[in-house]
């Protein structure tokens, strides 16, 4: 019974994620995206992607943290620097990665 | 031959991701056996499902016995980005075959779609041929997001406490990656609408992360959208770049 209940949890979540990415590829010589929508679009990974981290880096424990005591805050402020300068993709990751456990060693 | 070349291009833009997405499958593994949770019910969410950020709010939700439909539910508002994803992947995909727009449409995550998508920007694949690096993108993807789980099903029964260690980190740095090439000039030439999408997503972000169901996500990136779109009406008037150009005058 209980794995019956899993399968039906994998079996939906698959379902809901395939039928977002896909829903519009299904017909998609019929999809007329209007020149404005085009226009947003691009600034839907800078938005969303931030929306994702930015509670993670400064709510670390759901509450404000704006303070050297936060890895989390020290990590991802390295990383941003480094990114912004280097332009560097895997120098950015690892760089940010182990300013956080540097931080998080003295800490 | 030239098909693999393109397929080794799409492949090549996603180290700098693969390296960043290891810790994080790692983590899910690990975090699904230290939970409790069968081993094949870990492996079979990874290989079927392939979306991290769900997977990780949909594993905290069993723990808490929330019912089916909440976490099918969240599932589809945490998943939602991926709509504008395929939103903006349309045009270049219209013309495929429709195993190929299932195959896109399966693949398409963060991270397959943040190094495929600058590569049509660059001119350095066609709508003609994309697909392929795409393919490269996505299996890279998918190898490194099952091989990550099962080694993180196998460390989390030998090492107990992984889940304390903040791997999650590796997901921060991996984003921050995606987002600071928006923010050079050289890369895009017209900076001012892609800071204010980042502020602006941020500060809603911070304010509504209280919303159950990751509500609060949703309406910060729209939020960032918005400002970003109307700050490029507004500011991009005076900028020379042919693309603002076209945008504001069709847009108005």
């Amino acid at each position: 019974m209980a794995d019956f209940y899993f399968v039906l949890i994998i079996i939906g979540m698959f379902a809901v994620t395939f039928g977002i990415r896909f829903c519009l590829f299904a017909k998609a010589n019929k999809v007329v995206m209007p020149v404005w929508v085009e226009g947003a679009l691009g600034f839907v990974p800078i938005s969303v992607l931030s929306a994702i981290i930015v509670p993670m880096i400064f709510m670390p424990n759901g509450n404000l943290t704006l303070s050297l005591q936060n890895p989390w805050l020290i990590g991802a402020g390295v990383a941003f620097i480094v990114g912004l300068i280097k332009q560097n993709q895997l120098l950015t990751i690892l760089v940010g990665v182990i300013a956080f456990y540097l931080s998080k060693l003295i800490v | 031959m030239k098909q693999l070349e393109l397929m080794k291009k799409g492949m090549t833009s996603s180290i700098p991701m693969i390296v960043g997405g290891v810790p994080f499958g790692i983590l899910f593994g690990s975090l699904a056996m230290s939970n409790g949770l069968s081993s094949w019910f870990a492996i079979a969410m990874s290989s079927l499902v392939f979306a991290g950020s769900a997977q990780f709010v949909a594993l905290g939700l069993i723990l808490i016995d929330a019912p089916l439909w909440v976490i099918i539910s969240t599932t589809f508002i945490v998943n939602l980005r991926h709509l504008l994803y395929a939103a903006d992947m349309v045009k270049f995909i219209k013309h495929l075959p429709i195993k190929w727009r299932l195959l896109i449409g399966f693949g398409l995550i963060d991270e397959s779609y943040a190094a495929v998508r600058p590569l049509y920007n660059d001119k350095q694949i066609t709508t003609d041929n994309g697909h392929f690096a795409f393919l490269g993108s996505f299996l890279s993807f998918y190898l490194m997001w099952q091989l990550s789980t099962i080694v993180g099903v196998v460390a989390g029964e030998l090492i107990p406490g992984m889940s304390a260690w903040g791997l999650e980190f590796a997901m921060v740095a991996t984003f921050i990656g995606i987002i600071t090439p928006y923010l050079q000039a050289k890369r895009v030439g017209f900076v001012t609408p892609y800071w204010a999408a980042l502020i602006s997503a941020s500060i809603v972000s911070l304010i509504l992360h209280d919303l159950p169901n990751n509500l609060g996500l949703l309406c910060a990136a729209l939020v960032g959208v918005m400002v970003g779109y109307l700050v490029t009406l507004k500011v991009g008037k005076n900028v020379p770049n042919k693309e603002t150009k076209a945008l504001i005058k069709e847009g108005t």
